[in-house]
């Protein structure tokens, strides 16, 4: 891999802002920037990275960036990168970031309008697996079993009751120029992925997993070893689509155990035997198709 | 200049073609199609250069021309009815990011029940959005308005977008002779589009940023100031138009008879044509009618109507609109415009022509009759039954 930590430059670009500690969400969008550097325009819609980085006057992008409707992420992209060719500017990249449901929900019409124009436009979902700025609302990238304050678990219904929405390979299907999978707890694929991306004309996905301490139950120092622990129990997984082709980037040779990932997050804690065999048997049933169709 | 036999939408799709925007975002609903047709037309054909961008909804047909404009391109878009609803949550964003876009809105009633036919409750329901409301009377206006609209939106001390209104079918489907100026002319008219407001690599910047308590009203103040700087700007812009087109406009209001007129009636959009007429006919058999026409609705032109109606004795509101609950809307602003005048005539609200209904040239001559005897109230014209 060509990029790494110590290869990144020294800038910052998402710097003083009030994210909650060991936010996985604002790590990557300050790594992102890091790769993207100066000549990148974000927009970010309502959601936490906006909220906790543009309140006037404190403005925590040294880059351009721009704050679209919550369903906006991806039209205003394509206007910004409109008026970029009809301006006759060059060599810019246009990044947005969006969270989960500013993606998989409200979003998704606007992401599949860019990709069907292919737009020219890196979109990074920063998925933390709820609205957490409103305050730990299910999304439909929530996973089964999660408990949030919309889907309590209770005696009746434990948690969400439906499985994570696969946004990659929705997004893939549009026969994207490129998308990929990260996480937060693998940052070095995750910024060549970015780099990637910023190389690639046409409309790029890249979709990594942010832990929120805040919303799944865990301490701040956890972000990265819990977003770590999620690919590597199989429950999330790292790959890439380009040209028509699924393909896996890295395979745990082993999983790790899929009970002590679900069981250190209080947003799981409720879960009983038969829930995580459940869980289990879908990342089974997901991996099977992994690798019959993945390429690795 | 040239005289060519065009419909509402393709005159108002020539002003677009002379004004030159960048960025095109369109999506389609009758009665507007005609226009992003038509554009689409001339961008294939070349003579129109701009990206054209096919989007997937009215909101995003909005959010693009917004992200269009942060980044100092000129940006159009044009909807109608429910799509102007759909958009409606980018029109308090694109009016409080002070973004400069030009809107065409072909005036269509709003569903339940589902009407494609033209009233003016679709953006008569938004005027509360920060956004410049005209109203064309006819396709001539409907194209100087697309050039007089970005002159008025793009100026410094206004930086706010304009929706430009025709009414559905009547004017947006109905041909007339239209003058089409020259691009030479409309380039000597309208600068080319120029701002610090924008996403600029050179000095880079955060733009529509959240504003809490402490700085939000601050903000709300500047945007309602740009607003009321446009009737300034549109009386600068139709001197600056009138001298290059050799066509006069009268600001945000257009008096006809009202002068020494006992008896006015007010209202907007195409039924001024009709309303016209029947004022030259009654003032030919020695009636003292006159007509108001209200051609911006926002900024409100508080003072231009208060001088028009000085001397009325009585005076009626006729608008394709109710605020349900309430009476026309345009009513309840005319009334203010009145009680801050000093003024207190007669006065009287026909709401009429909701969901295309038709508006007869008797309606209108009724309204005038019950003028002269100084009615009052809230009416409503044609719920008495089917007229076929």
């Amino acid at each position: 891999m060509s990029l790494n930590a110590a290869k990144l430059r020294e800038d910052e670009y998402f710097y003083g802002h009030k994210a909650c500690a060991g936010c996985g969400g604002s790590l990557a969008v300050r790594i992102a920037l890091k790769v993207l550097g100066d000549r990148s325009i974000a927009v970010l819609p309502a959601g936490c990275m906006s909220a906790v980085g543009f309140n006037f006057p404190q403005l925590c992008f040294a880059n351009n960036a721009i704050i679209s409707t919550f369903a906006g992420t991806a039209s205003m992209m394509t206007g910004i990168r409109a008026g970029l060719k009809a301006k006759g500017i060059e060599n810019v990249q246009t990044v947005g970031f969006a969270g989960d449901g500013g993606t998989a929900d409200i979003g998704l019409q606007a992401l599949s309008g860019a990709i069907d124009r292919n737009d020219d436009v890196i979109y990074i979902c920063y998925d933390n697996e709820a609205y957490m700025n409103t305050g730990i609302q299910k999304s439909s990238l929530t996973p089964f079993g999660a408990k949030t304050t919309t889907t309590p678990a209770g005696k009746n219904i434990r948690g969400n009751i439906r499985p994570k929405k696969n946004m990659f390979e929705i997004v893939a299907a549009h026969g994207i120029s490129y998308a990929a999978t990260a996480s937060v707890g693998y940052l070095n694929d995750f910024m060549n992925k970015v780099e990637k991306a910023s190389k690639i004309k046409g409309t790029k996905y890249i979709h990594v997993i942010a832990p929120c301490p805040t919303g799944w139950g865990i301490q701040t120092k956890e972000t990265v070893d819990i977003a770590k622990e999620v690919v590597d129990c199989g429950l999330w997984y790292l790959a890439e689509y380009e040209n028509e082709k699924f393909k896996l980037n890295y395979k745990p040779k082993e999983f790790s155990d899929v009970k002590d990932y679900l069981t250190r997050q209080a947003r799981f804690k409720h879960l009983n035997d038969e829930d995580i065999d459940f869980i289990i048997k879908s990342r089974d049933e997901k991996w099977k198709k992994i690798n019959e169709s993945f390429e690795y | 200049m040239a005289k060519k036999f065009l419909s509402g939408n393709e005159a108002f799709a020539e002003g677009v073609r002379l004004a030159g925007p960048d960025v095109i975002s369109a999506y389609p609903i009758t009665p507007q199609t005609i226009v992003v047709e038509r554009l689409s037309e001339m961008v294939e054909d070349g003579s129109l250069k701009a990206e054209f961008i096919h989007v997937e909804s009215e909101h995003s047909a909005l959010s693009c021309a917004m992200g269009a404009s942060s980044v100092g391109a000129r940006a159009f878009t044009a909807t109608s009815s429910q799509g102007l609803l759909y958009m409606a949550e980018c029109l308090t964003y694109a009016s409080g990011g002070r973004f400069p876009i030009l809107m065409m809105n072909a005036n269509r009633s709003t569903a339940l029940p589902w009407n494609i036919y033209g009233d003016q409750r679709d953006s008569i329901s938004l005027l509360d959005h920060g956004w410049i409301q005209a109203y064309a009377e006819n396709a001539q206006e409907a194209l100087d308005l697309a050039l007089i609209g970005y002159y008025v939106a793009e100026k410094k001390e206004v930086s706010t977008p304009f929706m430009a209104n025709l009414d559905g079918f009547i004017l947006t489907h109905t041909y007339e002779v239209v003058d089409v100026p020259t691009k030479e002319q409309a380039e000597e008219f309208l600068p080319p589009y120029d701002t610090e407001n924008k996403l600029d690599l050179d000095n880079p910047k955060n733009l529509a940023f959240t504003a809490g308590p402490d700085y939000n009203m601050q903000f709300k103040y500047k945007a309602h100031e740009g607003l009321l700087r446009a009737k300034e700007a549109v009386k600068e812009a139709e001197e600056k138009f009138e001298k290059i087109f050799g066509r006069k406009y009268t600001g945000l209001v257009e008096n006809y008879y009202t002068e020494d007129a006992d008896f006015v009636l007010v209202t907007l959009g195409s039924i001024a044509g009709v309303a016209k007429e029947i004022v030259k006919r009654r003032r030919e058999k020695g009636e003292k009618v006159g007509l108001l026409k209200i051609r911006y609705l926002r900024p409100f032109p508080n003072e231009e109507i208060a001088a028009a109606l000085k001397g009325a004795k009585a005076v009626a509101v006729f608008e394709k609109d109710i605020s349900f609950g309430n009476e026309g809307t345009v009513y309840t602003n005319v009334l203010s415009a009145m009680q801050k005048g000093g003024l207190a005539p007669k006065t009287s609200n026909y709401v009429g022509g909701l969901g295309g209904k038709n508006v007869s040239p008797e309606d209108i001559e009724k309204i005038f009759d019950d003028l002269k005897e100084e009615k009052e109230g809230v009416n409503f014209i044609g719920i008495g039954g089917v007229r076929h």
